[in-house]
């Protein structure tokens, strides 16, 4: 190819807040629940029924937009985007367009090829719709409200990415500060995060945008980054032929692994956007904005500071603790109550990573306590179980969180600690295993470890892997 | 309190109960001196004379009407139910929700629509006491001067049936007039309460934006519509606003108010109160009768000690058009619910989702509501916004900072609430700029957020009763309510 090409991407994140009640009343934002069960007369549409703003989600928008270091508009307001569609059920959706509350933000990302700024256009508050199921039996479509209504923010970059990993780096970093402000849980998989993706191409050093096309339906950053990579490919593709890139908004297929054309800009919707005259105008005083930002959290940067100041635990654990507000927050609960930062650090970047990996969970559902953790850590201290014990117990506390100390009573695996009775298995295990023994006395040292692992067996787990080896060597 | 009796023009009604007033029947039932149930009994016999030639109502709930005024008897005997209006029988506007019993909006669209709650001014009603006896007629979403657009048929004028009621509110002015309940409830966007009011001679008001919470009110133009009373005199109207009146949670656009006891208000006394009478609104277009009559009213506030004053208010011409521009745009978006998925009419075979929505919305609204959506739809396209929404709007702003000036000055604004008397049945559909431009002297107050009262002040040479229009400054019901009530009580004395 003889002709160089840049990428040009802006992103449209949206995010569910994780508010208890919806935007404009009172029904529950809980996940799943039977079809229409969380709904109302407001979030079915009813004749007569009237939205009122819920206060969280000003909260939340503010603090995000404080986090993306956006300016708050003071005085916002909502308005309607008409369009008809039976997920929607007044036939409008109340959004923000002429007034969003944030607007000119920012937020640092670092990729390999170093540090960079990417814009944040605005920040608008609006409701979700509900949600379309079509029956094939009886071939027809059924709706259910239980998501209409619950509240998002809409966060709009600048056309300031280059490439998928510049994409990935800002999605990572807006999911973080979101996270850490508690305001979602920012899960790509169940929809709480959603990015539209709107891409051109342009031959390198050119100063004009090209067309760009906007991409839906990507549910996770390996679709991300492989949408991104096929439709660059595409619109160099056409370019090279001499045809032209079209406007139009693009539906990406994961399975195919391809997109395809939903609408062109010829048939874009006129949404007759106005203000709501339903909702009163948002005062947003300077007041408020201070009570939110007294509230901001410690964000990243500053505990892995803290964390290097106050934790002797490696560089490397403190990365991996901090990326993710939930998990540093129970290392620093579970330091608090045991203080063993190192052996807290491990069992968080050990086995608890690995579990959630396993599960496809993240630590957002980490179920078990501080507490109970600091309990297994102090009964492997104590030697009362052995390690390998331990992470059968942990791996039942971490579904279950069950007290590790009640666990290990209940179902006798407490290390044996009555010399007498081990130096009587392991007398029986040296009858038992002539040839190991004189392996052992003619040099073969490996043969030690299967003795201790026959002893091992012989007490049902229950003893002290290091106990066993001294009396072993002992005797022999 | 008894008053001359209401009825059709020159019909001799002995003294009955349907000659009652709503606070006077509240008092008779509180004394004993008839029952929640005799008074429903005769408003339901009124109702079965009058509704062939009226059509108030588009639906009586008979049985339910009686059960609930023998309940509410109960209640007022154990001392359980002392409320202001306590068995009095009401009727209720068919665009206010009422739980469980049919809200058309008197529309074909909402033709088997049954509200799961009531508004929340219906509920404030019957905390209050009120029975509700049935839904009235209306024009079609409350779009509608003369209640002729209405799919249950038109309703006709009490003082002469040939005429309209007026509208959109047509059917609750025309159920109070005929005595075929002893209150109601109307929606006022553009004058729909007080116009009728003024054409079938009773007393309507529309309150100060916000003051009655529209939880439950189907809308039209949300921005504009506020619910208020239909009553036979100015003493109900207080008594029922202050009623209706709440601050409600519900409604972001409601707003706490603690002056609202407007029946301390009831004085007839208009000493030193300063009244501006429009030059504006007494131009073109105005027939003489109703000129005379106004003036007359005016001149004997003012023999009565009131300082009465000419004044130009100014941007009258521009009402209209903003009007029409701000509540078809709202009401092109408050419709769109209106799509046969959830509830309502729905057409039969369509073929596929946008057929079904174009079949059904073709089929169940009616012409002068497609003529607002197209409307409304055309000012808030792409293009089109700045130029006339957006417009619209500051001219909005520009009107009542026009009216500011003149409460800087003046009390209240006195005029007329129409240019003519009650047009014949099908004058005004055949022409719909005419009948826009009837609402000239209204609609000004919707666009402010002002509060105003319409009161009869006499009739023209074929016995059409005439409405007087009051106006005041917003939150200022009160100085209204004094003024009514003095042109209410001197009218009377000096005949």
């Amino acid at each position: 190819m003889a002709k160089q090409y840049e990428t040009v991407i802006g992103l449209e994140v949206h995010v569910e807040l994780a508010t208890r009640t919806k935007i404009f009343c009172g029904c529950s934002t809980a996940f799943g629940g039977a079809p229409n069960t969380h709904t109302c007369p407001v979030c079915t549409g009813m004749p007569g029924s009237l939205p009122v703003l819920n206060r969280q989600v000003v909260n939340y928008a503010i603090a995000v937009g404080l986090a993306t270091n956006c300016s708050i508009t003071q005085y916002c307001k909502f308005d309607r985007k008409n369009y008809f569609y039976p997920d929607n059920p007044q036939n409008y959706q109340i959004s923000q367009l002429y007034l969003p509350i944030c607007t000119n933000g920012r937020v640092e990302i670092e990729t390999q090829d170093g540090k960079k700024s990417v814009g944040i256009h605005e920040i608008h508050m609006e409701e979700d719709a509900g949600k379309l199921i079509h029956d094939e039996w009886e071939d027809c479509s059924l709706v259910d409200y239980n998501r209409s209504g619950v509240p998002l923010i809409e966060i709009v970059s600048e056309p300031d990415m280059r490439s998928a990993e510049e994409v990935i780096a800002y999605l990572e970093k807006l999911r973080m500060l979101i996270q850490y402000l508690g305001a979602s849980d920012c899960k790509l998989n169940e929809g709480s995060m959603r990015a539209d993706v709107n891409l051109s191409v342009r031959e390198a050093g050119a100063k004009e945008f090209g067309t760009r096309t906007e991409m839906k339906n990507l549910n996770s950053f390996r679709a991300i980054t492989h949408a991104i990579e096929g439709e660059r490919e595409r619109q160099i593709e056409l370019l090279e032929a001499g045809q032209q890139v079209i406007q139009e908004t693009r539906r990406w297929d994961d399975a195919k692994e391809y997109s395809y054309a939903m609408r062109s800009k010829e048939d874009a919707q006129d949404y007759r956007y106005f203000p709501d005259p339903d909702l009163v105008p948002v005062y947003i005083s300077d007041e408020w904005i201070e009570e939110i930002r007294a509230g901001l959290p410690e964000f990243r940067e500053e505990k892995m500071r803290r964390y290097r100041e106050s934790f002797d635990i490696p560089e490397y654990d403190i990365g991996i603790l901090t990326d993710s507000k939930h998990l540093a927050d129970l290392f620093e609960e579970t330091v608090a109550v045991c203080n063993q930062p190192k052996k807290v650090s491990n069992w968080l970047m050990g086995e608890t990573l690995r579990l959630l990996r396993e599960r496809n969970m993240d630590a957002g559902d980490i179920r078990f306590s501080p507490d109970n953790l600091a309990k297994l850590i102090s009964l492997t201290d104590s030697r009362a179980i052995n390690s390998s014990v331990a992470k059968e117990v942990f791996e039942v506390m971490f579904e279950e969180n069950v007290d590790p100390e009640r666990y290990v009573e209940e179902k006798g695996l407490k290390t044996v600690n009555d010399e007498g009775a081990l130096r009587e298995t392991i007398e029986k295990v040296l009858a038992q295993n002539p040839q190991s023994v004189e392996d052992y006395r003619n040099g073969k040292e490996k043969a030690i470890g299967f003795l201790v692992g026959q002893t091992m067996k012989a007490m049902k787990g229950k003893a002290d892997p290091a106990a066993v080896n001294g009396i072993l060597k002992e005797l022999l | 309190m008894r008053r001359k009796p209401y009825g059709q023009k020159g019909m001799v009604v002995a003294m009955d109960i349907l000659s009652y007033t709503a606070a006077g029947l509240a008092a008779a039932i509180k004394e004993g001196r008839t029952t929640a149930v005799e008074a429903m009994e005769a408003a339901l016999a009124r109702i079965d004379t009058a509704e062939k030639d009226i059509n108030a109502y588009i639906t009586v709930d008979r049985e339910g009407a009686l059960r609930a005024a023998a309940a509410a008897q109960e209640k007022i005997e154990r001392g359980e139910l002392t409320g202001p209006l306590a068995g009095v029988p009401a009727a209720v506007k068919d665009n206010l929700c009422t739980a469980g019993m049919r809200t058309t909006c008197a529309s074909k669209i909402l033709e088997n629509f049954v509200p799961a709650f009531s508004a929340e001014a219906v509920l404030n009603l019957e905390r209050a006491g009120a029975v509700v006896i049935g839904k009235t007629n209306m024009d079609e979403f409350a779009m509608g001067s003369t209640t002729e657009t209405s799919a249950y048929g038109e309703t006709r004028n009490p003082r002469n049936p040939a005429h309209v009621p007026g509208g959109s509110s047509g059917g609750s002015a025309a159920a109070v007039a005929a005595g075929e309940c002893f209150f109601a409830l109307g929606s006022d966007t553009g004058g729909s309460i007080r116009q009728p009011a003024g054409f079938c001679g009773v007393v309507g008001m529309k309150p100060t934006y916000g003051t009655v919470s529209r939880y439950g009110l189907i809308a039209y133009g949300s921005s504009l519509d506020q619910i208020g009373p239909l009553a036979r005199d100015v003493t109900d109207c207080a008594v029922i606003l202050e009623a209706i009146a709440s601050h409600d949670g519900k409604d972001s656009t409601s707003v706490e108010r603690t002056d609202t006891h407007f029946t301390e208000a009831l004085v007839a006394d208009v000493k030193g109160m300063k009244i501006g009478i429009p030059r504006d609104y007494f131009g073109e277009g105005l027939d003489p009768a109703v000129k005379d009559a106004v003036l007359a009213a005016a001149k004997r506030l003012e023999r009565n000690g009131a300082v009465v004053e000419e004044f130009d208010l100014s941007l009258v011409e521009y009402a209209i058009p903003t009007y029409y521009t701000i509540a078809a745009a709202e009401a092109s978006s408050n419709l769109e619910r209106f799509d046969g998925i959830k509830y309502g009419y729905r057409a039969a075979e369509a073929g596929g989702l946008h057929e079904m929505y174009k079949k059904t919305r073709s089929e169940g609204f009616g012409a002068e509501v497609k003529r607002r959506i197209m409307l409304g739809s055309f000012v808030l396209s792409s293009g089109y916004y700045d130029a006339y929404y957006l417009k619209a709007l500051k001219v909005k702003a520009m009107i009542k900072k026009a009216f500011d000036e003149a409460f800087a000055k003046y009390d209240v604004i006195l005029g007329p609430v129409a240019p003519t008397t009650a047009p014949r049945l099908g004058e005004s559909l055949s022409d719909p700029l005419k009948m826009y431009l009837g609402d000239i002297y209204t609609i000004a107050v919707n666009l402010a957020g002002l509060p105003a009262i319409s009161v009869p002040c006499g009739q023209d040479a074929q016995g059409l009763p005439i409405g007087l229009q009051l106006i005041a400054d917003s939150f200022q019901e009160k100085k209204l309510f004094r003024a009514a009530y003095s042109h209410e009580t001197f009218e009377r004395m000096e005949g």
